[in-house]
């Protein structure tokens, strides 16, 4: 069962306490920008076997919004950090490699 | 090839059935080939076979990374049905329906198909407008389905609850003629029809990279070797975001997994599909007597092929609901498949940027019922290089335009 730490209470919460939220660090597109970029931003999505940032909910907690490193291909979480950030974490993306050398880095 | 019928058992028992041979090749791949279909599973094989049946394509060589079969074409609850609202979606899965009426004989492989008939619960007052608008949907399409009301379920399905404490069944949406089919033999049919052809099924064969040049592809490497080809077909479900990535294009798609469990073997209590999407749940009994049931995907990115329990539980309380009888039943084997969902739900059969290069993908939870007809429209793409009627509308580029086939709102639930 997937167990993610919620930066913004601290509690260890199991997946029926969590909701799902997609790719984390869009970048938004909007009005004036170019249908390739809209599209790209609305639909298109990283869906990476290996290394994803995304979005959870605290949904039955704090009801906040964070994010979260995990490992599609095994499952293994890296770490969770607050929303309030346009790119992961120094360290976490320095822990991500020690854990996965082959990682070409955030974006 | 040897064909196989009663009066081939009769002839090969007088040998101890010692003389039937393998049913389909296990070849080296050559230098190259006219097609490359990345994927024996259902859909890859069957798109081979109606390349070689209706175009005479038959250079073909279908590449495969672990066994042909193996994954969700051998993972899933094997339900077939064609009762969708859009009307694209509904021209593909009756096509897919009605060729699996004769598929057994078409491919001289009995693959069990079992018209045995389906039902989709109507258990709030929305669903119970949401299906008898789809009726009135069906009739126009020619997709034959009836509403009926919950004395006609209740005469079907003697085992229901109909009068369930949260959600009593309000009536039903009937399709006479849906029913399963026999997940593996399916595969295995079309690889000993594609095999017979003259095409080359490579097991154990995982594309690393797609070769390209001036925007076209050329080949792609494997684990084998690289083979050149003219046209490359992905027909790889889950894994499609990552061949779409070696290919250099990025398409509208989330992996994520999805389980079924089968129970112990019991006597004959089921003889129809029953769904029941409001509690989010679906069950039949296999031939050999096993509840097979199924529920709804994960929410988060997955490539493991393994679920979460709490899925399984809500899944199971949800049939245990509707079905109180089979409270007491042991579970015999759980698995998960990783299914590509598109955000409208909807497959894409498409061009793609890269030249010469067709995707086939995003069938997500419900791929199985449509392997005939996605074979059948995925081949007339592959050899026309252009879509033909049935796929026009399921283009990766109907995002941009906002034209969705948006099954996920017609149905409440993904399928």
């Amino acid at each position: 069962m997937l167990i993610l730490e919620c930066p913004c209470c601290g509690v260890k919460a199991e997946e029926t306490e969590l909701a799902p939220g997609g790719e984390a660090h869009l970048k938004r597109y909007g009005p004036g920008s170019s249908d390739e970029d809209f599209d790209n931003y609305m639909f298109a999505r990283a869906n990476p076997k290996g290394v994803h940032f995304e979005r959870w909910r605290h949904a039955y907690g704090c009801g906040k919004w964070f994010l979260a490193a995990r490992c599609t291909a095994t499952l293994e979480v890296f770490g969770t950090y607050p929303a309030q950030t346009t790119e992961p974490p120094a360290e976490l993306q320095a822990y991500i490699k020690s854990r996965r050398p082959e990682w070409e880095g955030y974006k | 090839m040897k064909r196989y019928s009663g009066f081939a058992v009769a002839r090969e028992g007088l040998n101890y059935h010692l003389g039937w041979g393998r049913a389909w090749r296990n070849p080296a791949p050559r230098k190259k080939y006219d097609v490359i279909i990345v994927g024996a599973g259902g859909h890859g094989l069957a798109t081979a076979y109606y390349l070689g049946k209706n175009y005479g394509i038959r250079n073909v060589a279908i590449l495969e990374k672990g066994w042909l079969g193996g994954g969700n074409t051998g993972r899933n609850t094997t339900i077939i049905r064609s009762n969708y609202l859009q009307d694209p979606s509904a021209a593909i899965y009756e096509k897919a329906r009605s060729l699996y009426e004769t598929l057994s004989q078409d491919l001289n492989y009995n693959v069990m198909f079992s018209p045995r008939g389906l039902l989709m619960l109507a258990q709030t007052h929305h669903e119970v407008r949401g299906y008898r608008r789809t009726v009135y949907a069906n009739n126009l399409q020619g997709v034959e389905t009836e509403w009926i009301g919950p004395d006609r379920v209740k005469q079907l399905v003697p085992i229901i609850n109909i009068d369930g404490p949260r959600y009593p069944v309000l009536g039903a949406l009937y399709q006479a003629r849906g029913g399963t089919a026999r997940h593996d033999a399916v595969a295995w049919g079309y690889a000993r029809a594609c095999s017979d052809m003259g095409m080359d099924i490579i097991q154990q064969c995982e594309v690393t990279g797609i070769r390209q040049a001036n925007g076209k592809v050329t080949g792609v490497d494997t684990t084998k070797g690289s083979i050149d080809c003219d046209k490359l077909g992905l027909v790889v479900a889950g894994h499609t975001s990552v061949l779409a990535e070696m290919g250099g294009f990025r398409l509208p798609i989330e992996s994520l997994a999805l389980q079924a469990l089968v129970s112990e073997p019991i006597k004959p209590c089921m003889d129809v599909v029953v769904m029941a999407n409001t509690v989010h749940g679906y069950m039949s009994q296999s031939d050999k007597g096993e509840m097979v049931i199924g529920g709804g995907t994960d929410g988060f990115n997955n490539y493991t092929q393994r679920g979460s329990w709490q899925h399984v539980e809500e899944t199971i309380r949800a049939l245990v609901e509707t079905f109180p009888m089979i409270s007491r039943l042991k579970m015999l084997r759980q698995w998960g498949g990783i299914v590509d969902m598109t955000g409208d739900r909807s497959p894409i059969l498409s061009k793609t940027p890269l030249g010469n290069c067709f995707v086939n993908c995003g069938w997500g939870t419900g791929g199985f019922k449509a392997i005939p007809g996605s074979g059948w429209a995925m081949a007339e793409l592959m050899a026309k290089g252009a879509p033909g009627p049935l796929t026009e509308e399921f283009s990766m580029y109907r995002f941009r335009e906002g034209k969705f086939i948006d099954e996920s709102v017609a149905a409440g639930v993904a399928h």
